[in-house]
């Protein structure tokens, strides 16, 4: 493969593309494939082949469109006209109006503010590209920014871009991704790997699969940029098992790029080579965590342990190792074609670009979504996500999953970069978000967290063992209606203890949602501590003799 | 010490036990191999047993002890057989701010099983899933495989009651 035969691939499949007045995009993410997308999709088909416009009219399977709730999406290309709810039943009235006025009762409004507001760099192909084509996503200019990094640039360079840039890592904590090349580059060894963590496991967070699922080519991409960066000759992919649409998608992909010399050997004559295999994940959430994660793919227990020596240095089997998250990685091939300096232009001073959530919960447009940096709660939520629904009253937006915390309605100004939201009690993390109005008891939710992180817990060290197991006991007694003041004093103490005694990240942060809700939700613990009522009427409280304790 | 390395024969004459040893080789029958190895097995067999363990620990040269850890350790495997049908009810965060937990008790009360477990006939099993990523969808269940969103009790007790007794 040379940069003139990626160039004349792009010129074919825009030529195989303009042969067809309309193109139907079907999403079949998962999100949408649940809804039957896959039937939809067939339907259409159906339809196009029974009324004789197979060359007039490409029915096409792409990426995620971002408002799963609607689901099955559709959408007619050039037209933009998107249709929602889509059923088997609709396809002939889709074709059928093609060259028509649109279906009026499925239309989509694309002018509202949830597509209007969002900026698409990580998203910029999901809904566009057919992930299981390679030529698709090369004709929206992959690979392009693969063959700028080879021919153009030094590794020494690729570095230098990506500290240019500003991109802090994805996966939560914010570790300027820059900053980590540069480490594992300089570090001298025989060996070294680059592992992508996609064990996406905040339960509320859907962020990694959609891209992995929409268009996993750039992930590919974006990892190969890293090798050639860092040095280093094999990838690693960490997957979760429970996913696998974005397994099956990830796997052709590798399977495509390797067949045009795009991974492998010698990539575009150059002397760089690169590999990436799959690894699968079994379901813990520890394993998100990077010194779980290097166990986990060799083979063991996903315990962590203590850094330093940090991954960079010592990693996968001793080798330094540069792991990033997917949205991480995914950033990389438009930052390598457009330059540090235009990435750095977008989100605020701190934090650059964009961020991708997944706006889930008590919230009308729930849907992944791609905002800039600094872009305030409430803009996401009232504008983009369209309000509480059923007239209900929002009450706390909870972001990091069980290592964040619940933000109330006075911070709902507050613009969204990694250091506002760590004031605030929560963390950015990997890009959940989930909304709940009054209808939710805070201390049930700091329950359903902390009961989340004491069976994720590992087990290797006893602050997080024994604490995260003590505090959910705890807020089980306070939800029953049987604790005194004195337990919430204790709960307290051991959220401090577990915060600064555990190991890793999983139970140092484990206090974070009772922290947050305690602080901003004290009188909700009080009622159910003092008058033994849950203000909300979700946790079962018995009157009469039980409360005694 | 020295003694030449002799390669364990599968428990059965099951050529399901070829996927497995196919999946062995392609990593080199190496340690790190051993977690690709059971999802291999869970995936033809449906879940890991005392003589698949021994096999694989035995193939990777790993002790039982390491297996038989690493199988406890991860969710994803099970060492119990799952009944006909299954029922996964998501309890990720934003299924779980939707009513959840109600499909769950539902669930349990109906057919006198918790998650984990399954109905005396073997016909059901009820599990749970910590986020399926499906939270635009959200509350979630899983019916033999099918992903089915924005599901209620009424609809989720009368598809499992069609699978029979």
């Amino acid at each position: 493969m040379t940069p003139e035969e990626l160039g004349e691939i792009t010129a074919k499949q825009e030529e195989s593309e303009r042969q067809f007045k309309h193109r139907l995009h079907v999403c079949t993410a998962a999100g949408c494939l649940s809804s039957g997308s896959d039937k939809v999709k067939a339907a259409l088909e159906k339809e196009v082949k029974d009324r004789g416009l197979e060359h007039q009219c490409k029915v096409k399977g792409v990426g995620c469109m971002g408002l799963c709730a609607n689901g099955p999406l559709v959408a007619d290309k050039p037209s933009n006209v998107m249709y929602q709810n889509v059923t088997e039943d609709d396809a002939a009235d889709i074709v059928k109006s093609l060259d028509t006025e649109p279906v009026a009762r499925l239309e989509c409004p694309t002018e509202m503010p949830f597509f209007r507001r969002q900026v698409k760099i990580v998203l910029e192909n999901c809904g566009r590209v057919d992930p299981e084509q390679i030529e698709d996503y090369i004709a929206a200019s992959g690979y392009e920014a693969l063959v700028k990094a080879l021919t153009e640039y030094s590794p020494g360079e690729v570095v230098e871009q990506v500290l240019r840039s500003g991109l802090r890592g994805r996966g939560g904590a914010g570790y300027p991704t820059g900053l980590k090349w540069g480490t594992v580059a300089k570090t001298d060894a025989d060996k070294k790997y680059v592992v992508c963590n996609a064990d996406e496991g905040d339960p509320g967070a859907f962020m990694d699969r959609s891209v992995l699922e929409s268009d996993p080519h750039r992930v590919l991409e974006g990892m190969a940029i890293a090798g050639y960066a860092v040095d280093a000759t094999q990838g690693y992919i960490y997957v979760r098992a429970e996913y696998p649409l974005a397994i099956k998608n990830l796997k052709t992909a590798i399977r495509q790029a390797e067949k045009l010399g795009l991974l492998g050997n010698n990539i575009f004559g150059t002397t760089h080579s690169f590999h990436i295999e799959l690894r699968l994940g079994a379901g813990a959430f520890v394993c998100g965590e990077e010194t779980a994660l290097i166990a986990s793919i060799e083979g063991k227990r996903g315990t962590p342990r203590p850094r330093p020596p940090f991954p960079a240095a010592e990693g996968l089997w001793g080798y330094p190792t540069l792991i990033n998250n997917v949205e991480t990685f995914a950033n990389i091939p438009p930052i390598l074609r457009n330059g540090g300096d235009w990435f750095a232009r977008i989100g605020t001073e701190k934090s650059k670009g964009t961020k991708v959530f997944a706006l889930a919960g008590r919230v009308l447009n729930t849907g992944l979504i791609e905002v800039p940096m600094g872009i305030t709660l409430r803009e996401i939520i009232f504008d983009i996500g369209g309000g509480v629904p059923d007239g209900r009253n929002f009450k706390a937006v909870q972001t990091g999953g069980p290592s964040g915390g619940c933000i109330p309605a006075e911070f709902l100004d507050m613009p969204v970069d990694y250091e506002s939201l760590k004031k605030l009690g929560s963390i950015m993390g990997s890009g959940g978000m989930i909304v709940m109005d009054d209808t939710s008891c805070m201390v049930d939710v700091a329950k359903y967290f902390m009961e989340f992180c004491m069976s994720e817990s590992c087990g290797k060290c006893v602050p997080c063992r024994v604490g995260t197991y003590q505090m959910h006991e705890l807020l089980e007694k306070i939800t029953a209606g049987k604790a005194s003041a004195k337990d919430v004093l204790v709960l307290e103490e051991l959220c401090d203890l577990v915060m600064n005694t555990s190991l890793c990240g999983l139970g140092q942060s484990s206090p974070n949602p009772v922290l947050s809700t305690l602080r901003y939700f004290r009188n909700e613990y009080l009622a159910h501590v003092d008058e033994k009522k849950c203000p909300s009427g979700v946790c079962q409280i018995h009157s009469g003799e039980e409360v005694t304790a | 010490m020295g003694t030449s390395f002799r390669k364990p024969v599968a428990p059965s004459a099951d050529k399901r036990w070829k996927i497995v040893e196919a999946s062995m080789r392609r990593l080199g029958n190496q340690s790190h191999a051993l977690i690709e190895a059971l999802h291999t097995v869970q995936e033809a067999f449906g879940f890991l047993d005392a003589d698949s363990l021994r096999f694989v620990a035995t193939s990777l040269r790993v002790p039982l002890s390491q297996a038989f850890g690493v199988a406890t350790f991860y969710h994803y495997f099970t060492m119990k057989p799952p009944g006909r049908h299954t029922c996964v009810v998501c309890t990720g965060t934003a299924c779980y701010i939707k009513g959840a937990g109600k499909l769950l008790t539902d669930m349990e009360k109906q057919y006198g099983i918790k998650p984990g477990e399954t109905t005396a006939d073997g016909n059901v099993s009820l599990l749970t899933a910590r986020c399926l990523g499906a939270c635009g969808l959200a509350p979630a269940v899983v019916f033999d495989g099918q992903v089915a969103g924005k599901v209620n009790s009424a609809d989720m007790l009368a598809k499992a009651g069609r699978w029979g007794q």
